[in-house]
């Protein structure tokens, strides 16, 4: 049995599953009812300076019958007293010492609001604090939350008051909504940031009532940009995760995680391009706490099978596989294969290639079940076919490498060699 | 004893339920028409004879496009919300889902076919645009599906019809040749009242071909006919016994049962069927319903042979009803004018027949059950005398015709059941188009 236990700049967690600050977190009883579960921490739902929230704030895309396939929320930081979150912080500490607890912060734009704030967050004993410099909604218009992420210099100015005060491990949450999120990356962990968490949701509209024309979600006829996450999100998640590993300055810092980790193969995901910690919320928030135990067991049956005795000994393992397009080898040459066995005649594959793409496919009638083959000559193998086939392992890709040898496209420019003549 | 009002009415209401129950609603519609694959060129349209597009009123459904989906139903199929209740779907569209390839569950195309068309008719959808007449008429004879789909089409495109059926009701055997469980009379009238509220189309009621008006009327004061009449009464045995109380023939048995309420039909304790169609398995699993005690399927050859699908066999089997393979009525014997024993002969296979199923062959054994109600389910004779009064040519007396559909009378077009000796309801629907579409360009139209 694989050891899922994480360490966090010394915040430790019996795995690495922290729920995000969010509304899961807004409370002990919640909270409470997580760590029953069996969630490895928690970010404590954001405090900061008094808000208060509109009533209806959640809406969702729902795609191909499956329900909140994106998410999004109108929702500000808590909008709980201070004092009652931090007696309820403290009362979460003691009855589950063992798991992470980190708060989320948004103090007014001003060293004395932030100075003050970490005081009295530390005097909980919690283990470490979030910077929320990502909320797009609501506290930007009041100058923090992603207006604070969005400009690398007023990202480092905050950072370096809260380092100022802070004794507890400091995360830098990112905003998503930037051209790229490196700048505002290298810019806080040299102000002193001690690791990064990233994404906060990014803007979106998530639909429009075509009956009475209002967008989601609809507040007494009006409605606001929100912020987007759950299963949508994860691969703009990914790709800027993994230019923070990339990166010089921020793969210095640990990492968390975070965008539409629903399973246990998105947390991996995320950890092998360098995650140390995953949070999750939208899943939690579809189906409950209870998901926690398969996305420990599913993990933990990974390592074994890959012989994973820690999560340390995988994270960050496919970093150095992403590379630039001009590496990529040109030899490198696929064909699809269709398993005549296992098909089952939808004509899928034949429509997506013939229609948008290469023509690569050969349609025999037949009544009622057509053949499909290959035209192996014609295929580019761009995987299209593969993709939209519903049949695992139907359709292949195998290699036919074009010559042995490495060949990218600066030495192919260089040789003068032929272009495609289609 | 063969009595009516054997059971307690809600005992009837009970039996004689929808046996292909409608989506609850919108949400359950939507799980199964996101099962669907959407396969290109895909195999359930290649296994319904009118090619409805199954793939895209499916996914219209998925997309909310509810009304999209019924008119590409009827697009194809007019009688689209009849056919998703009576057809043999297994052995055709959901026979040839992709899905049975994988060993799952076929798309439920039926009840999806169903949610759409069934909105459409209950909500009056008008889908259709009747062109503005074109000052052509033409005449149909048979207010059944294939006559009604012949009708649909043409008065589309501004031809004025006038249909001529010798029955007080639209829709032929859908109306009174169908278990009452797959489909009720009120269901048969209001899709025979939804397919001529198009406008342009005329039904004259109680007129019969040959004794209310002849087919030369009809060429003299129409552009074009169509013969839609189907086929007429059961074959019968043939054999001695067969005029005693107590034998009846399917057709008329389910005829009443569509007719009168359920409690009126009598039917004997004893039942045997004859036959392993269609029209068997209604007449056998309704007189089971109907509160016969023992109701047994008689057949000539095996299972191999049998004309229905295994599931009708199977409903048959789950409301209890007895098959006896290779077994043929020799006769059947009475005593005081009623029916109370039947003798069957034993069978084997022989060689194959012009079918090219193996024929049965006569084992000189015999056997006898008891039993005090004989149900003819042996198949309907076609028209024969009719069609040869009005030299309309013919093999056997179904109606032979050219590949536009047309007779060997000028002007004059057949299909359905009159042609082919009688095959589904979507066989019907697709000869009314085939039809349509050869008196279309017969006409300059």
């Amino acid at each position: 049995m694989a050891d899922l236990s994480c360490n966090f700049l010394g915040i430790k967690s019996p795995n690495p599953f922290w729920l995000a600050s969010a509304p899961p977190t807004d409370k002990k009883y919640n909270v409470l009812r997580a760590f029953e579960a069996g969630w490895g921490g928690v970010v404590w739902k954001t405090l900061g300076s008094q808000v208060k929230n509109v009533s209806s704030r959640y809406s969702a895309v729902d795609y191909h019958g499956s329900r909140v396939m994106g998410f999004n929320n109108i929702e500000l930081i808590s909008d709980r007293p201070l004092d009652v979150n931090l007696k309820e912080i403290k009362e979460c500490l003691r009855l589950f010492p063992d798991r992470a607890m980190i708060v989320s912060l948004m103090a007014d734009n001003d060293r004395k609001s932030w100075h003050e704030l970490i005081k009295k967050v530390e005097d909980t004993g919690a283990h470490g604090l979030e910077l929320n410099f990502g909320c797009p909604h609501g506290m930007t218009e009041r100058g923090m939350g992603a207006a604070v992420g969005q400009d690398p210099e007023i990202a480092c100015m905050v950072v370096e008051w809260v380092m100022e005060a802070a004794t507890i491990p400091v995360i830098t949450k990112l905003t998503p909504n930037v051209h790229s999120v490196v700048p505002a990356g290298r810019s806080v962990v040299k102000a002193g940031s001690n690791a990064l968490s990233l994404i906060n949701t990014i803007q979106s509209v998530t639909g429009i009532n075509l009956d009475t024309f209002v967008p989601n979600p609809d507040v007494g006829g009006k409605s606001v940009f929100g912020g987007y996450c759950g299963p949508a999100v994860k691969p703009i998640a990914l790709k800027m995760l993994a230019t923070l590993s990339q990166d010089d300055v921020t793969n210095k810092v640990p990492i968390s995680g975070i965008g539409g980790i629903s399973t246990w193969k998105d947390a991996v995901e995320f950890m092998l391009l360098g995650a140390t910690s995953v949070q999750v919320c939208t899943a939690a928030m579809k189906h409950g706490f209870r998901i926690i135990e398969d996305l420990c067991e599913g993990m933990s049956n990974w390592m074994d099978e890959k012989g994973f005795k820690t999560i340390n000994d995988f994270i960050g393992k496919s970093v150095p596989t992403l590379t630039n397009w001009e590496e990529l080898d040109i030899n490198y040459h696929v064909i699809a294969h269709i398993n005549q066995d296992k098909c089952i005649h939808c004509g899928l594959c034949y429509i997506a290639c013939e229609d948008t793409s290469h023509q690569s496919i050969r349609l025999d009638y037949g009544k009622p079940y057509n053949t499909y083959t290959i035209k192996d000559e014609e295929c580019v193998g761009c995987n299209l076919c593969n993709l939209v086939c519903p049949v695992d392992d139907c359709i292949t890709m195998e290699v036919h490498r074009k010559s042995d040898e490495y060949l990218n496209w600066i030495e192919f420019q260089k040789r003068g060699l032929p272009l495609n003549n289609h | 004893m063969i009595k009516s009002n054997k059971l307690k009415s809600e005992q009837y209401e009970q039996n004689f339920a929808d046996i292909r129950p409608p989506f609850e609603d919108s949400t359950a519609a939507k799980v199964e028409a996101n099962r669907c694959l959407f396969c290109y060129d895909a195999p359930c349209i290649k296994g319904c004879p009118t090619h409805i597009d199954i793939p895209k009123f499916i996914k219209q459904i998925a997309s909310d496009n509810v009304k999209g989906s019924a008119h590409t139903i009827f697009i194809s199929n007019i009688m689209g919300a009849g056919c998703s209740k009576v057809c043999p779907v297994e052995k055709l569209c959901e026979g040839n889902c992709v899905y049975n390839l994988l060993e799952e569950e076929p798309i439920q195309i039926a009840r999806l076919q169903q949610y759409s068309s069934m909105k459409a008719l209950d909500e009056n959808w008008k889908l259709f645009d009747r062109k503005s007449s074109v000052g052509k008429k033409v005449a149909i004879v048979g207010a059944g599906p294939a006559g009604l789909s012949c009708a649909h089409v043409l008065s589309r495109e501004g031809i004025d019809i006038t249909i001529f059926e010798k029955e007080n009701k639209a829709g032929g055997l859908m109306t009174y040749g169908i278990a009452a469980y797959k489909v009720t009379p009120e269901f048969c009238e209001n899709e025979a009242n939804y397919i001529s509220s198009l406008g342009g189309i005329e039904i004259k009621y109680n007129q019969e071909l040959g004794k209310d008006f002849t087919l030369a009327q009809l060429k003299k004061e129409f552009d074009a006919v169509f013969l839609a009449f189907g086929v007429g009464e059961t074959r019968q045995l043939n054999i001695p016994g067969e005029k005693l109380e107590g034998v009846v023939d399917a057709i008329s048995f389910i005829y009443e049962l569509r007719n009168k309420g359920f409690s009126s039909v009598p039917v004997g304790d004893k039942v045997a069927v004859i036959g392993m169609g269609m029209t068997a398995i209604d007449a056998a699993t309704q007189s089971k319903r109907l509160g016969a005690k023992e109701v047994t399927l008689i057949y000539r050859r095996t299972q191999d042979e049998m004309p229905c699908t295994e599931y009708e066999l199977d409903i048959a089997k789950l409301d209890g009803c007895e098959i006896i393979w290779l077994a043929a009525p020799v006769k059947i014997k009475g005593s005081g004018g009623k029916v109370k024993q039947l003798v069957c002969s034993k069978m084997k296979l022989g060689e194959p027949d012009a079918s090219g199923r193996r024929s049965p062959v006569d084992t000189g054994e015999t056997f006898t059950i008891d039993v005090d109600m004989v149900i003819k389910a042996t198949g309907q004779a076609p028209y024969e005398k009719l069609i040869g009064k009005f030299k309309i040519e013919n093999s056997n007396g179904k109606i032979s015709i050219n590949e536009d559909c047309s007779t060997n009378i000028k002007g004059v077009f057949a299909g359905g059941d009159a042609v082919n000796g009688g095959k589904e309801v979507v066989d019907a629907v697709e000869a009314g188009k085939n039809g349509a579409a050869s008196i279309l360009s017969y006409l300059g139209v």
